[in-house]
């Protein structure tokens, strides 16, 4: 068994390739992150990213693979799923050591894990293009705080462009501390130090129809209730609770 | 804009306007032009209310006060309730400012009818032209057309319009006689019939030159309600096949009736909603459009209800089991379609899969095949499978025996009633 630690990018991911059939590696593991000496009698090689190395995969994946194929497998290691690395690995095995293009072979375990990642990677997504909720700043800036399970932001970037072109806006993954910034013209990655920001100036920060608008949002969500009908457990599955501190009418 | 007023004015007229079901913001392909608000190709609900419905659209009506009495309808002339009324220039910045902050996909806008048909319809559209031309808005905006407006403003509507819609409200023209006398159905058919013909013209026009306006692009719906009268299953069903296919109707909605008012000639006031059938007709529904089965498949005079405990596919299969077992490596797609346990998804994904090699029971289940139905009614590349000549009783006594079904609760409590 060896053990290939790579940093996690795509084209390391496709670099690790390269050693496995270089070195025709038969059993082997993969993982992201440091390198750490704890197992003693583990062969560990530790992946140094080869932009050359992974264009040369890539080249290969092309050729194997569909172009929607190859951007599922694209965004199932764009989420940075923990412990997916060896089934992506194994993905890209399988394809290689196929004759044929295998991208619907549902009955194979990885063909079909891929095929998973990739519904949970667009079902966080559409979750997101749902429960963003936008708060107006004084400067008429749109600002949105998430913390999606995934990495997806960067896929949530052509949906809000196209919807809210006229206006400025924000949206901030907490958890990965990391944003995208539109500034009527085009969209960039951008990064926050909520360190040095005062939250009292945030707040202050906020346009003076904003509280309004939340409060009439909020009541309009108790207002569409039926009491009747009331149905816990199905309101919990489609809005699960972890979502809940930044949607205005749950909070 | 007087904060305490407009609260409450959208209290009472979001809470008037939700036993409206429809919900839908997709099926449109308005996309977003010249940089301006918005964007109606999607179809995302924003939320879900705690009974579970989503919430994708502002519902609201433009105000409560009608001329008419419907038996079933909070709204009504005779009941005691707040009355309430917005202008359209509120409306619009509800629309807007709650859009710009992600929390909806458009307007849902119907409205109780004042003064007369036409002056009602000529309100609604005027939101719709106002969000659409001053505003450049391009989210979801839905309109009810009031029976008896004019054809000029249908035509308008639909030139603002994604979707439109007339409520049937009841199955059947006996039961809208027995709660609606002033309402007539052929009034409400009659716009239907109307906004069919726009709809296909325009969208002829657009094959031709794609610079033709759109016309109403997410098409129409309607919505019943059932189980205020004594409609059967059949009924409702038959109705609604006649809508989808004589008027290319998107959607047909079922509302269970909430007991709202107390009146001879409806259920009692706590008699609890048929949320069950109402969702065994929505199953049979899809059934109907995306599982290619016919209407009396599912229900027909020897079997005019559908049954609660099981669902129309699981049922249909049980009164057909000369049909089964199919072999899912071999089968036509139609035809695996049809297998209780398997969905659209996974029905897919087994064409898909089996090109390359004959699938088994471990792949089934990876792929999302719910096995504990559809075990009696398949075979695969596996050696084990259900060799026990069962009849179709058994069968439903098998699956009901190990499936968790969320209605337990319900039917436990009935079972307790004896």
């Amino acid at each position: 068994m060896t053990t290939l630690i790579y940093d996690g990018s795509f084209e390391g991911l496709l670099t690790a390739v390269f050693e496995v059939y270089e070195h025709k590696l038969q059993h082997v593991k993969l993982q992201k992150g440091e390198y750490h000496h704890t197992a003693l009698f583990e062969n560990v090689i530790k992946v140094l990213t080869d932009t050359q190395r992974a264009a040369r995969v890539l080249k290969g994946l092309q050729q194997k693979l569909s172009p929607i194929g190859l951007q599922r497998l694209y965004a199932a290691h764009m989420g940075e799923i923990e412990g997916e690395d060896d089934n992506l690995l194994g993905f890209i095995r399988y394809v290689f050591d196929s004759a044929y293009n295998v991208e619907e072979d549902y009955g194979n375990r990885y063909v079909m894990r891929v095929s998973e990642l990739v519904r949970m990677m667009r079902r966080e997504k559409h979750r997101m293009e749902a429960f963003i909720r936008f708060q107006e700043l004084k400067d008429k800036t749109f600002y949105a705080a998430i913390e999606p399970d995934f990495n997806v932001l960067p896929m949530l970037i052509r949906h809000f462009k196209n919807r809210y072109a006229d206006q400025k806006w924000i949206i901030f993954d907490i958890r990965r501390n990391y944003g995208i910034y539109y500034d009527l013209h085009d969209t960039q990655f951008i990064s926050l130090d909520f360190a040095t920001v005062n939250p009292g100036n945030v707040i202050s920060a906020y346009d003076e129809q904003e509280g309004l608008y939340q409060t009439l949002w909020k009541n309009y969500f108790n207002s569409v209730n039926i009491p009747a009908r009331k149905n816990s457990k199905l309101h919990l599955r489609h809005v699960p609770k972890r979502y809940w501190k930044h949607l205005t009418e749950k909070i | 804009m007087n904060a305490d007023r407009i609260t409450e004015k959208l209290n009472i007229l979001a809470d008037a306007a939700k036993y409206d079901v429809s919900c839908a913001s997709s099926g449109s392909k308005r996309q977003n032009k010249n940089k301006g608000l918005g964007n109606a190709s999607n179809g995302i609900c924003h939320t879900y209310t705690e009974d579970g419905r989503c919430v994708s659209l502002l519902k609201i009506l433009l105000t409560n006060f009608c001329i008419y009495d419907c038996a079933y309808c909070v709204s009504r002339k005779s009941n005691d309730i707040q009355r309430a009324a917005f202008t359209v220039q509120e409306v619009v910045d509800l629309t807007i400012n709650f859009y710009r902050r992600n929390y909806i996909e458009g307007l849902f806008l119907s409205s109780g009818i004042f003064k007369d048909a036409d002056y009602t319809m000529e309100r609604l559209v005027l939101v719709a032209k106002k969000l659409r031309t001053e505003h450049n808005f391009n989210g979801y905006i839905h309109l009810k057309t009031i029976p008896g407006a004019s054809d000029e403003l249908m035509h308008e509507a639909g030139l603002y319009a994604d979707r439109l819609s007339v409520n049937l409200e009841m199955p059947t023209e006996q039961g809208l006689k027995l709660l609606a006398p002033d309402k007539n159905r052929a009034d409400m058919i009659k716009p239907m019939g109307f906004l069919k013909n726009e709809i296909v013209q325009y969208a002829e026009e657009k094959k031709a030159l794609k610079k033709a306006p759109m016309f109403a692009p997410a098409g129409q719906s309607t919505q019943v309600i059932i189980g205020a009268t004594k409609e059967t299953d059949q009924e409702v069903l038959h109705n609604s096949d006649q809508f989808y296919k004589k008027f290319n109707l998107k959607r047909v909605y079922y509302s269970g009736y909430v007991p709202v008012l107390s009146d001879n000639r409806l259920p009692a006031l706590n008699t609890a909603v048929p949320m069950v059938r109402e969702n065994r007709l929505y199953q049979a529904d899809w059934l109907m459009r995306f599982y290619h089965f016919k209407v009396d498949e599912i229900v027909n005079p020897s079997h005019p209800l559908l049954d609660l405990d099981i669902d129309p596919k699981l049922s249909w299969a049980l009164r057909n089991l000369h049909v089964f077992p199919v072999d899912v490596n071999k089968a036509d797609l139609q035809l695996i379609l049809r297998v209780p346990g398997i969905g659209l998804q996974s029905a897919n994904r087994i064409v898909s899969a089996r090109q390359f090699g004959k699938l088994n029971w471990e792949q089934l289940k990876k792929m999302g095949v719910a096995l504990n139905r559809a075990r009696y009614f398949i075979t695969c590349n596996s050696p084990s499978f259900e060799s026990r000549d069962l009849t179709g009783t058994a069968i439903k006594q098998y699956i009901l025996a190990e499936s968790q079904s969320k209605y337990l609760k319900n039917s436990s409590i009935q079972l307790n009633l004896f």
